[in-house]
């Protein structure tokens, strides 16, 4: 088993107890894990995986952790943001020649220009972090889609909540 | 692709050929009846008017190069763009030209004004349409108060064959500028966004239109996301943004060659893009390191100039009439709000203080109100006064956003979603928010651009 293994357990581990103590506040940290991730669990050998150092492989490896949430107009990290990004920042160290896009968004209930802006803001809180764990910046670029790119399509909170988010996309 | 030239319209008052030596009454003898206290803000004066538009007349019935026919039908096409122009915009309630009379060519000069009196008409538009040896359209337009036996205005305007609805809107601002009191709108265009596709796959694509609808041209193919374009003054050219190469940048594309140039060697993302009211300057708001700012550069080229500089999002921006300040939006305060500066960035200061938050003002082309997005839950479209007072709610729906002005600053555009569906379409809406209508576009639409009256 790759070692990799041992310390992503460990940080979901660490996500989830920094989690529970602020899932109250922010829907987003109750998701299903991604559908992606279920990869990571199968113990099928390396044959079915991901081709190691992939996009594949790191959204498997951050299991939904490649996605932080944010409250209406803020681009803060909290905590859970932070283990999040510890985690991809993890994938991001062991393969150094690896980079990234970090895709900032805003949900549909803002004007469009606001919102372009505060995606810009998001994507670069999650790159700022990511540096100041140790990843080299010129490894990491920025994108807003303001409101134009939602990943729920209900005009409701829980949806909304899925779509203020920065998802980091790493380049294969 | 192909696209039509921009031909320069050549305007004159072309007086009929006949009746050349009818004495007309002066200028100056214009009456002041009580039929012509007419406003867009009030309602009643403009149902109780009864404005006749006639099929317009031909000295001789010949074919034209025009989609609408020979010069007799092409007469009937005019008078049925100038009513649905009074018509659609629910400022006047027009008859005709069906069911209506039709004058023959000498009547055109002098109106049959027992016949429209007996019909309850007070007000009469009646013109004619001539055809010229080089395929040259000639039309004439006039007013006429049918209880005072009176022409009120005319006009003649000579266009190619591919401009005759604009001569027909020409007639249409005469009309309206003549009763109303107010400066005229219907003679100009429209860029936006056509959208089509699921909610989390748009397809966005840059597109022109006349303010009727009409003359609609995709000017993006849709590969790229296009975003919030911008009319030049001079209608040469469109400032919009685009996702070309992935990253949101603002292209300023030349509609006389279909070529489009970066406005900054910047690799920082650029947006909002506006401009001056002389078209000399072009504003944009930029992200670096995340921070959004508002900057102005020279459309002839040169260094850009930085005009708000704080931790805040400063974004978008309208300039005032005069072009001397600048109307912005900025979340320095801790949510969005409405700040005014100078043309270079001097003397910022809040403007809106009435709860929830301003989004995306628009000065008045008429300098008198400022028109925004007031988000309290719901997105609406309302106007102030330049110093903050004065709020009005023009719109009451569940998303209403990025209004634009009509030439004259009577009308408003902006665009409406759909709650979760995420459909967009193009809405207007006058000063009094009771004349509220959709416009008709082929697809989905938003982010609507209106310039001013064409040069």
């Amino acid at each position: 088993m790759p070692s990799y293994r041992k310390s992503a357990t460990t940080a979901l581990l660490l996500a989830g107890c920094i989690a529970l103590s602020a899932c109250a506040t922010k829907a987003p940290k109750q998701l299903p894990p991604d559908p992606g991730a279920s990869t990571t669990t199968t113990d099928t050998g390396a044959v079915s995986g991901p081709v190691p150092g992939s996009q594949a492989d790191f959204v498997a490896f951050t299991q939904g952790q490649d996605t932080i949430y944010f409250d209406t107009d803020r681009y803060n990290i909290d905590s859970v943001d932070a283990a999040a990004l510890q985690t991809q920042a993890q994938w991001l160290q062991r393969y150094p020649t690896k980079r990234a896009t970090l895709e900032g968004h805003a949900d549909e209930r803002g004007t469009r220009d606001y919102n372009l802006a505060l995606g810009e803001r998001r994507a670069n809180s999650a790159k700022n972090y990511l540096v100041s764990v140790g990843i080299d910046p010129s490894r990491l670029s920025t994108v807003s889609y303001g409101k134009e790119r939602p990943v729920a399509l209900g005009s409701d909170e829980a949806s909304w909540a899925k779509n203020r988010r920065a998802v980091t996309v790493t380049l294969d | 692709m192909t696209r039509p030239a921009l031909f320069a319209l050549a305007m004159a008052l072309a007086a009929p050929a006949i009746a050349q030596t009818q004495t007309q009454p002066p200028p100056t003898a214009q009456p002041d009846g009580a039929g012509l206290e007419v406003t867009v803000s009030d309602e009643n004066d403009w149902q109780d008017l009864g404005v006749a538009i006639t099929v317009f007349a031909t000295d001789q019935d010949v074919p034209t190069q025009t989609n609408a026919g020979s010069t007799a039908a092409l007469g009937r096409s005019v008078s049925q763009v100038i009513a649905a122009d009074l018509r659609n915009n629910g400022l006047f309630k027009p008859s005709g030209p069906d069911g209506l009379p039709q004058p023959s060519y000498p009547q055109i000069n002098t109106p049959d004004f027992p016949v429209w009196s007996a019909r309850s008409a007070e007000m009469l538009v009646q013109g004619y349409v001539r055809a010229g040896e080089d395929g040259q359209l000639t039309v004439g337009c006039y007013l006429y108060d049918v209880a005072l036996k009176q022409q009120l205005a005319k006009a003649g305007w000579v266009v190619p064959p591919s401009d005759w609805r604009r001569a027909a809107h020409k007639c249409a601002d005469m009309v309206y500028s003549r009763l109303s009191g107010e400066s005229p709108f219907f003679d100009s265009r429209i860029a936006y966004i056509a959208e089509t596709g699921p909610k989390n796959r748009r397809m966005k694509r840059l597109a022109i239109m006349d303010s009727d609808g009409a003359n609609h041209r995709y000017l993006t193919s849709g590969q790229a996301t296009a975003l919030t374009p911008r009319y030049s003054p001079d209608y040469k050219s469109i400032l919009y943004l685009s996702y070309l190469n992935g990253n949101p940048r603002i292209y300023v594309y030349d509609l006389a060659t279909d070529t489009q140039r970066l406005i900054t060697q910047s690799s920082n993302p650029t947006f909002a893009p506006r401009w001056s009211p002389d078209g000399k300057w072009i504003l944009y708001s930029m992200a670096v390191a995340g921070n959004t700012d508002i900057y102005r550069v020279p459309v002839a080229g040169g260094a850009s100039q930085k005009l708000t500089d704080g931790p805040g999002i400063d974004v978008g921006g309208s300039y005032s009439p005069d072009g001397s300040r600048i109307v912005f939006e900025s979340d320095r305060s801790g949510s969005q709000q409405i700040y005014v500066m100078n043309a270079d960035g001097s003397n910022q200061r809040r403007i809106s203080f009435f709860g929830g938050r301003a989004a995306t003002p628009e000065w008045s082309p008429r300098g008198d109100q400022i028109a925004f997005t007031h988000i309290v839950g719901n997105l609406r479209v309302a106007v102030v006064n330049p110093d903050g007072g004065g709020l009005r709610y023009l719109t009451d729906s569940w998303q209403d956003e990025a209004p634009t002005w009509a030439p004259n600053g009577r009308i408003i555009q902006f665009f409406r979603t759909e709650k979760n569906t995420g459909k967009a379409s193009l809405w207007q809406v006058d000063l009094t928010g009771r004349n509220e209508r959709r416009l008709p576009t082929p697809v989905d639409a938003s982010d609507p651009a209106w310039g001013p009256i064409r040069p």
